[in-house]
């Protein structure tokens, strides 16, 4: 039997735990041991648990914390932010972590504030997620009734207040100085790096942004130890992994397994396949910003390091399927129309190149592209590609792009050639 | 004017943070949810109470998905247009809603009864294709005559 503890006290269907169930069920004894340690203590442990941001990049989480100024000359308020923007397409996962088990995510939230000595604590939620925020809103005032928060915390001396933030929406919020622009009142541009958001962050005092699954991770590390968490990896990474699948899958859905399972078994034993009448063309195994893998990366284990050795990005871990009754050049001009939009228009190889691309695919959907096309993709995926850019939504918008001019060039030609999208009637 | 249950509540969220801009967000949001939309002199109010010029408020206000710069029908609808949804049906479930409520994306029925948005990805990607009507999330919208009860919740 896999051991599943983000998702142990889920019951579909049902309402979340109220604190009296979560405690029951074994919660904040993973803030409660914290407390009985120094914040370099926990830091230590959640660096030896091999926990890596689960948001996209997969940091490494405790390495992220030890870059905060600890102790008495340390600057002060400090504050650790809970992105809880989920908008990259085709991610589901947070938010039901945040609807069905909201105290999960403030135990882990009070421990990573614990960790860094943070002061206040932010969780960011996108707005269109309401049942998210009122739940968690609901539980953070459990939780300061019962003293996991406020003053004094359960008579450790550590003080920490919690507030929920609902977002107005922008993908860029997701970033990761863009959303501290965006808690500051202002549009979501990302900042200059260095000085980065450990040192230099919110209100320029030192910040640390964890994802919603990330921090979820946290409270069970505490309670059952590093060592217990890096073995429900079946690979290097540690700790279990909300994977999810979309598109013309027989179950589309999300489920918790360990670390590096297979992209075959994820895909066939849990998303059922296929839908009949459909066949598996490929995915982007972790959002929107992933590059395209094909059937014979099927066994592929999902984590950070292997997918990234396949080509791609493991990402958020919830994949998106295409079929063969699904235009693959009609699914890049999706993706890239995304990006477009919802680029903050910073940075030139962006908003310009995203424009263009996003151009180029509608006239060859439409019927109206022209010899070349293809090149003129390949080189603006090149220019937007990593080092030209502030944040990483223009190098993330080039991975689905580079990655199906490479794997379905014949479709892009096709397209060309016959003037027409044999895929639309 | 801001009425003064909208000024002590974008006050409770100035309290949060160190700056009175901070709460610039907030604020919009607080203004939109008693008045539908963020009208020009609401931009005036706001950045008054903020202390903030306007422009740089607009410049705020424009920049977010989910602010109103113009009036909206009484129930929004947010019609997720990404990735997983477009897959599923999003395109035959945007020229439904469109026929049906005799509008283009972006538009508001002459009713003033609905505005249709197109929305990045809504998290809903295994009951696609999804949107929300208000504050309520509905999904598994294939195929779009789905909607024609959904509608009808909302007078």
């Amino acid at each position: 039997m896999t051991e599943t503890p983000l998702t142990k006290n889920i019951r579909p269907g049902a309402p979340p735990f109220d604190i009296g169930d979560y405690e029951r069920a074994g919660g904040y004894e993973g803030l409660r041991k914290a407390l009985t340690m120094t914040p370099q203590q926990v830091i230590a442990e959640v660096k030896a648990s091999n926990l890596r941001g689960r948001g996209g990049a997969g940091f490494p989480t405790g390495l992220k914390w030890s870059f905060v100024p600890l102790g008495k000359d340390a600057p002060h308020p400090k504050y650790l932010i809970c992105n809880a923007d989920e908008m990259e397409p085709g991610t589901f996962k947070d938010r039901l972590l945040m609807e069905a088990d909201p105290h999960q995510l403030v135990e882990g939230v009070a421990i990573a504030s614990y960790a860094i000595e943070a002061d206040v604590a932010f969780i960011f939620v996108r707005g269109e997620y309401i049942l998210s925020g009122e739940r968690l809103t609901r539980a953070i005032a459990e939780a300061y009734e019962h003293r996991y928060l406020g003053r004094d915390i359960l008579g450790s001396g550590y003080s920490l207040e919690m507030y929920v933030h609902m977002s107005a929406g922008r993908y860029m919020c997701g970033d990761e100085t863009g959303l501290l622009n965006a808690l500051e009142g202002k549009r979501a541009n990302p900042r200059w790096k260095p000085p980065f958001p450990p040192v230099v962050g919110l209100f320029g005092k030192p910040t640390i942004v964890n994802n919603v699954e990330t921090l979820c991770c946290v409270p069970h590390i505490l309670s059952h130890g590093a060592n217990w968490f890096r073995d429900l990896s079946r690979t290097g990474d540690g700790g279990t992994k909300l994977y999810g699948a979309s598109g013309k899958v027989k179950r589309p859905g999300l489920w918790e397994l360990p670390m590096g399972t297979p992209i075959r078994e994820i895909l066939y034993e849990y998303a059922g396949g296929m839908r009949d009448g459909v066949e598996f063309r490929g995915l982007l195994p972790g959002g929107a910003s992933t590059d395209f893998l094909t059937i014979e990366h099927l066994d592929v284990p999902m984590d950070f390091t292997e997918v990234q050795k396949a080509g791609s990005r493991m990402g958020t871990g919830t994949m998106i399927v295409l079929d063969d009754k699904t235009c693959p050049v009609g699914m890049t001009w999706n993706l890239t129309q995304f990006f477009a939009r919802e680029s903050c228009g910073w940075c030139v190889p962006c908003w310009s190149g995203l424009a263009w691309c996003e151009r180029i695919l509608r006239a060859m959907e439409e019927g109206h592209g022209e010899s070349g096309d293809i090149e003129k993709l390949e080189f603006h995926a090149k220019m937007m590609g990593p080092g030209n850019t502030f944040c990483a939504l223009a190098p993330g918008a080039a991975e689905p792009l580079q990655s199906a001019i490479k794997y379905f060039r014949e479709d892009f030609e096709s397209h060309i050639r016959d003037k027409h999208c044999a895929w639309r009637t | 004017m801001l009425t003064d249950e909208e000024r002590r509540e974008i006050e409770s969220e100035i309290a949060r943070y160190p700056a009175r801009q901070a709460a610039s967000i907030d604020a919009l949001k607080i203004v939109q949810r008693h008045r539908g939309w963020i009208s020009d002199e609401s931009i005036q109010d706001i950045a008054g109470f903020l202390k903030i010029s306007p422009t740089e408020l607009d410049g705020i206000a424009t920049f977010y998905n989910l602010i109103f710069r113009e009036p909206v029908g009484r129930h929004v609808i947010l019609l997720c247009d990404s990735v997983s949804c477009w897959i599923t049906g999003y395109e035959r479930l945007r020229e439904h809603l469109c026929s049906k409520l005799a509008v283009r994306p972006g538009q508001t029925t002459s009713d003033d009864r609905f505005t249709l948005i197109p929305i990045v990805c809504l998290g809903c990607c295994d009951r696609a294709p999804a949107m929300m009507i208000g504050d309520d999330l509905h999904g598994n919208l294939d195929p779009p005559e789905k909607c024609n009860a959904i509608l009808e919740q909302y007078k």
